[in-house]
């Protein structure tokens, strides 16, 4: 399997290209067998949750509590929702014809890479000025949590943290997605200078050879990752267990039980 | 442009004798397998040497494939009928003369006597960076060289645009699309059929194919349906040279008049995009109306709409304007600017 493709220059110089397509086949493969491994290991591990007399407890403790948490409001799940319907379009116009389903599919990418590119500065900015901007984000403060988690997937009982507003492998997943989108988006808005649209001059030399090869293989990259990460983003929103925080991104709040539940009210102060 | 030399790179040669061993070669040697038909784009790849074909399947070997039969009401033209011979056919010259000057307008006597009319039409862009083997879009590479600011792009597309600025250079192919033909392409999955304007791919939809043919398929004829035999015809061609040149542009339309109204018009152009157009728009505008430099002048206006000239090539605007209103009046006799 080829990880890289290169062309020759008309000055005869050896530059990469993009990136080979067998990495698409090779990310594709990847996310199925995460998939299989997780299912596999749903069914038969002994992961540890706060029982139902806990949480009764819990919930006898704090009637202080709304019956319903706000959990993302309308302007994250509209950012949400967008950046999934830019993500889907994008994936699809940009595969599809590579595994064989041929049509004009290049403006309809740069289209939806522009809704993306614009719902993830909306996101940026709604992040930073309206919303607990740190939440999210992993650091080696999270070590203390990581274990736990580790643990009680094992099976055990631990008093180490519960998650935030954000469960561990959430966040996890956002850095994930942040690296591979911000790599994505700023590549493809460069390769948007390359081809006719309605915004810029075509400018084929604002780059050079060497570094155009390396734009699209950052691209390419990125892009194949997202095909992982798409994958099992979308296998965890359909899983039983995950179903709340799935039906949260659609209505925007979750119970009272589940908020007791599922996180720590210590780091996630409801309101 | 590449050097083309004496030699060519090894490959193994097999020559079928019928069209069923042709496909079997195809799908056991897969993408590494090279149709050769008249050669004359195959010999220029290969000297090249820039394509380097493991196994080369020559059809000249397929009785097949060659000739042309009454089909229907209409022909069946085989892939492997020399343009000679399509030129030459009594059938093609009483009913489907648009064809046979089509046909007759390729290349060279010499040529016509070699190329075929599946060659013609299955033929890779001239573009020359493209042709010279460096890594631009249509090679697998992240760059058209023909659509640089100082790129030589004097015959390089005008229309349909996407990444690649190359054009299609067959002169049988607006002529086709006119006649509303059909192409029929095997496989060893079976056969299937594509109207003559879907035989052609953009880059938009696939950017390193100029035709539908996927791997280990074959065109193995094209059929002219009766309904156009006999109509009025018109094809012109602009070339820098009356013979052994690629067109700028041309044009190929066919009419059928009601008294002195256009009853329904079938016109396609060549040279300005990557793929044979068919100006859909054109034939909506003149059904209807009298074949008069008032039609022909609005048809002219619509086929040209849209076209983005690069640095070279802005003459194909009003050379395409022009061809369609002489298509559309149907007389050279005029040359408006």
């Amino acid at each position: 399997m080829d990880l890289l493709t290169w062309g020759r220059t008309p000055w005869g110089e050896w530059i990469l290209t993009h990136i080979s397509w067998d990495l698409f086949w090779a990310s594709l493969f990847a996310g199925f067998a995460f998939l299989l491994a997780h299912g596999s290991y749903m069914l038969l591990s002994a992961h540890r949750k706060r029982d139902a007399i806990e949480t009764d407890r819990l919930e006898a403790a704090r009637t202080d509590l709304p019956a319903r948490i706000s959990r993302h409001s309308l302007a994250a799940r509209l950012f949400h929702w967008v950046m999934a319907a830019a993500m889907f379009v994008l994936l699809f116009t940009a595969f599809l014809p590579i595994v064989g389903v041929q049509f004009a599919w290049v403006t309809w990418h740069w289209m939806a890479g522009l809704v993306l590119t614009a719902s993830i500065l909306f996101h940026i900015i709604h992040a930073t000025v309206w919303m607990d901007f740190w939440s999210i984000w992993v650091g080696p403060k999270d070590m203390p949590e990581l274990k736990a988690e580790l643990l009680r997937e094992l099976g055990h009982e631990v008093d180490g943290p519960k998650p935030g507003k954000y469960p561990l492998g959430n966040r996890l997943y956002h850095l994930a997605i942040v690296l591979s989108g911000l790599m994505v988006v700023t590549s493809g808005l460069f390769m948007m200078v390359r081809v006719r649209t309605p915004f810029f001059t075509r400018n084929p030399y604002l780059l050079d050879d060497a570094k155009w090869g390396f734009t699209y293989v950052a691209h390419g990259l990125a892009g194949v990752a997202l095909v992982g990460l798409v994958m099992a983003h979308v296998y965890f929103a359909v899983r039983p267990e995950k179903w709340w925080i799935t039906k949260s991104m659609i209505l925007g709040w979750i119970t009272r039980r589940q908020y007791l539940e599922h996180h720590d009210p210590q780091r996630w102060i409801a309101r | 442009m590449a050097v083309i030399r004496d030699v060519m790179p090894a490959f193994e040669l097999f020559q079928p004798a019928s069209i069923d061993a042709a496909l079997e070669l195809l799908d056991r040697y897969g993408s590494s397998a090279w149709v050769l038909a008249g050669g004359l784009d195959s010999f220029d790849w290969l000297k090249d040497r820039i394509k380097r074909p493991s196994v080369v399947v020559d059809l000249s070997g397929i009785t097949e494939l060659k000739g042309v039969r009454p089909m229907g009401d209409g022909l069946e033209i085989g892939a492997m009928t020399t343009l000679t011979e399509v030129v030459r056919h009594p059938m093609v010259q009483e009913r489907y003369s648009i064809l046979m000057k089509a046909a007759e307008a390729a290349a060279s006597p010499q040529i016509r006597n070699q190329g075929t009319i599946g060659g013609n039409v299955s033929q890779d862009t001239r573009c020359w960076y493209y042709r010279a083997g460096w890594s631009c879009y249509r090679a697998g590479g992240n760059i058209c060289y023909a659509d640089t600011p100082t790129a030589i792009n004097r015959e390089h597309a005008i229309l349909g645009a996407d990444r690649c600025v190359a054009v299609n250079p067959s002169d049988t192919s607006p002529a086709l699309i006119a006649l509303q033909a059909e192409m029929v392409i095997r496989s060893r999955d079976g056969e299937r059929v594509v109207a003559a304007e879907d035989y052609f791919i953009g880059p938009g939809t696939d950017i390193t194919r100029m035709t539908a043919l996927r791997t280990g398929e074959l065109l193995t004829a094209i059929r002219l349906p009766g309904s156009w035999a006999g109509a009025h015809f018109y094809f012109e061609k602009v070339a820098d040279r009356n013979v052994w040149d690629f067109p700028l542009v041309n044009v190929a339309a066919a009419t059928v008049m009601t008294g002195d109204t256009i009853a329904r018009m079938r016109i396609a152009v060549n040279g300005v995009a990557a793929t044979p157009l068919r100006l859909a728009a054109v034939e909506d505008v003149v059904r209807g109306k009298a074949r008069d430099e008032a039609t022909a002048k609005a048809a002219g206006d619509i086929a040209i709409a849209g076209a983005v000239p690069l640095q070279h090539n802005a003459y194909k605007v009003p050379l395409l304007r022009n061809l369609v209103r002489r298509a559309v009046r149907g007389t050279e006799n005029t040359w408006t600017s």
